[in-house]
């Protein structure tokens, strides 16, 4: 039953694909033509993701923006007007004006928040950027076991997504960030990672289960490769698609959790700024400074948005039943 | 069908046990749920020792989480640590309110973006077609408080500028609802904000799966025919096309039910509505398992029972599926 519940869906964004993307008979077949019989230039799988990517013009906007941050905010104190507890009470309580560089105005103690959301969106792009790439490594390890040797591993995997369906994980999440979160920002980012990578896993373990009896494979293991040399030589770059896309995937979903955590109190805690802490600290004035609820949260939106629509480009770049126009 | 059913509820009830019982532990090991009673100004040692005894947290933890197990089906979820008073009077109530917002929420979601999925499909590469997409993105990438709080600083914007006061930004009534149909209609006009909060994701993503299975129908040879035989395009598309359509975008709203139930936790402590979510949240934050299991087995068995209903709606609206 379970494999009607899902529906295919083309242009969606959220549905985890279970189909590989990049699967890789293009690389061999364009290798193979000489390009003089057929009147086609012939091009690596990486040209033709490259010329894809590069046409999406929205995922390219993104792309550039999403650098722009990252730059400024690992460079928060060279770029930063101020420093983010940086107190003015000339200044105090100002929108958001050009005048003195308050961009994103000030609040009731005059600090600039402008600078404020520069360092918190370096926290949260650390947090985010730690749960993806530690994810994504649990995802796809656990996955590629569990699709190659099925038995037990794959088993209990199946069974862990059971529990994940039946259980909120915001509310397994909460349970966990409010115990063993500590406010502190790694811990943080752990405990995200340990909840987000059962979507990947299944994925990567979908993909291996019909990779594995491909002819590659089978001629791999009749030339003596060894299991983890067939895995991650051999079947892993043909699975690279998905797991990309869903990296940033989790990435946009690790902003807003831990944002979600954070404004609720159980997240980064609020001397270290973060996105989720301004917002929340700018709650509790929204009568009068509206623009310390706003502004952090414009950005939280922006960063989020950006990396959803590269995300959104890469699925186009890497899906080789979409054609170029 | 009625055995497939069954077996379904069988197979979820140790997985939710199993997720209690973690969860039981987590709390547990993770602070001293008697800490409150500690701040008490009067309170001995040997009173705490007493209380300790009287609630057997000196038992071994799986001791305890059998005990509560055990008093299941007697009907009822125990007391709270501290306070000997039953935890399911207060469950049954914050459970109706949440229900009020969720449904709430859940239908307005799927009437939009059934409407939503159907005309961009319709109109595909239109003007409306990219404008809803990338609202739809906007949906995806906009944390469900955040929207809310926008929401809220609207309309406190509005009500300080002109004195008007469109919304209520917090509780579930006025201090005088009334009863009957005025009753009705504060808790609506309370709820407006929180519903629209909680719907916006779910109508970005619940559109996304109309649009791909409408674009997936109106493509098929039976509309061409329907088409081709000279029936009204009105009669096409509501009576051929979306009726399909429809099936994944069900499947997808019923399994999507625990999100919106999550997304109530985070919701209802925005607008200090009194309902599961804030009373999860508030429970965490005393460290007593009791409630927050209690909480879990109410939700889990919720979840299981719209995966269920899923699953039947899925085989009634598509005949050809079949349960063993």
């Amino acid at each position: 039953m379970s494999e009607h519940r899902t529906p295919r869906n083309e242009h969606g964004i959220a549905g985890p694909q279970d189909q590989p993307l990049g699967a890789g008979s293009t690389l061999s077949e364009a290798d193979e033509l000489p390009s003089d019989v057929i009147d086609v230039e012939a091009r690596t799988q990486w040209q033709m993701f490259r010329r894809k990517f590069l046409r999406h013009k929205l995922a390219m906007g993104s792309l550039v923006f999403l650098v722009v941050v990252v730059i400024s905010a690992f460079n928060a104190e060279t770029i930063a007007p101020y420093a983010y507890d940086e107190v003015n009470v000339i200044e105090a309580s100002s929108p958001p004006k050009l005048e003195g560089l308050h961009l994103f105005g000030t609040d009731q103690l005059g600090r600039d928040y402008f600078s404020r959301v520069l360092f918190g969106t370096r926290t949260s792009l650390r947090v985010a950027g730690v749960v993806a790439v530690l994810s994504t490594l649990i995802g796809t390890v656990l996955g590629a076991v569990a699709g190659f040797y099925r038995g037990w591993i794959d088993a209990i995997l199946m069974r862990f997504t059971d529990l994940v369906i039946i259980i909120p994980a915001l509310a397994v999440l909460i349970v966990a960030a409010s115990f063993f979160g500590q406010g502190q920002p790694l811990r943080i980012a752990v405990i995200l990672a340990l909840l987000l990578w059962t979507s990947l896993a299944r994925i990567v373990r979908g993909v291996f289960l019909s990779l594995r009896e491909k002819e590659y494979v089978q001629a791999a293991r009749a030339s003596g490769a060894s299991d983890l040399r067939i895995m991650f030589r051999h079947m892993l770059p043909n699975t690279i698609g998905p797991i990309v896309v869903n990296m940033t995937l989790v990435l946009a979903a690790a902003i807003i959790i831990e944002a979600t955590l954070s404004f609720l109190g159980i997240g980064v805690n609020p001397p270290t700024p973060a996105l989720g802490v301004l917002i929340n600290d700018g709650r509790s004035s929204m009568q009068t400074l509206w623009w310390l609820t706003i502004m952090p949260g414009l950005a939280l939106v922006a960063i989020a948005l950006a990396i959803n629509f590269v995300g959104d480009g890469l699925r186009d770049a890497l899906d080789p039943t979409q054609q170029e126009h | 069908m009625l055995t497939y059913a069954l077996r379904r509820l069988l197979i979820s009830i140790p997985i939710i046990l199993l997720a209690t019982f973690l969860i039981f532990m987590a709390v547990s090991v993770s602070g001293d749920p008697l800490a409150d009673l500690r701040q008490l100004p009067n309170i001995t040692q040997e009173q705490i020792d007493n209380v300790r005894e009287a609630r057997g947290l000196n038992d071994p933890l799986p001791v305890q989480y059998l005990r509560w197990l055990e008093q299941i089906p007697q009907g009822g979820f125990g007391e709270y640590l501290i306070s000997p008073r039953p935890i399911w009077p207060d469950l049954r109530r914050v459970l109706g309110n949440t229900l009020q917002l969720v449904i709430a929420a859940e239908v307005l979601a799927f009437i939009l973006a059934v409407a939503l999925g159907a005309l961009s499909a319709k109109r595909q590469y239109s003007v409306f077609d990219y404008t809803t997409t990338t609202l739809s993105f906007f949906g995806y990438s906009m944390p469900s408080f955040l929207f809310a709080l926008f929401l809220q600083v609207i309309v406190v914007q509005i009500f300080v500028r002109t004195g008007v006061r469109i919304f209520p930004i917090g509780n579930l009534s006025s201090a005088n609802p009334g009863t009957g149909i005025a009753f009705v209609l504060d808790r609506m006009w309370h709820l407006a904000l929180p519903i629209a909060s909680l719907a916006i994701f779910s109508v970005a993503s619940y559109s996304r799966y109309m649009r791909a299975s409408m674009l997936e129908v109106i493509h098929s040879d039976y509309v061409r025919t329907a088409r081709a035989k000279g029936l009204p395009e009105r009669t096409i598309t509501i009576r051929h096309s979306m009726r399909n359509a429809l099936i994944p975008t069900v499947t997808v709203a019923a399994l999507s039910f625990g999100t919106l139930l999550a997304g109530a936790i985070v919701i209802e402590t925005v607008f200090g509505l009194d309902g599961m979510g804030r009373y999860f949240f508030q429970q965490i934050g005393r460290r007593d398992p009791y409630p927050i299991i209690g909480w879990l087995t109410i939700v889990g068995v919720i979840i299981v029972v719209f995966n269920l209903i899923a699953d039947i709606l899925y085989g009634y609206l598509d005949p050809r599926i079949r349960y063993e």
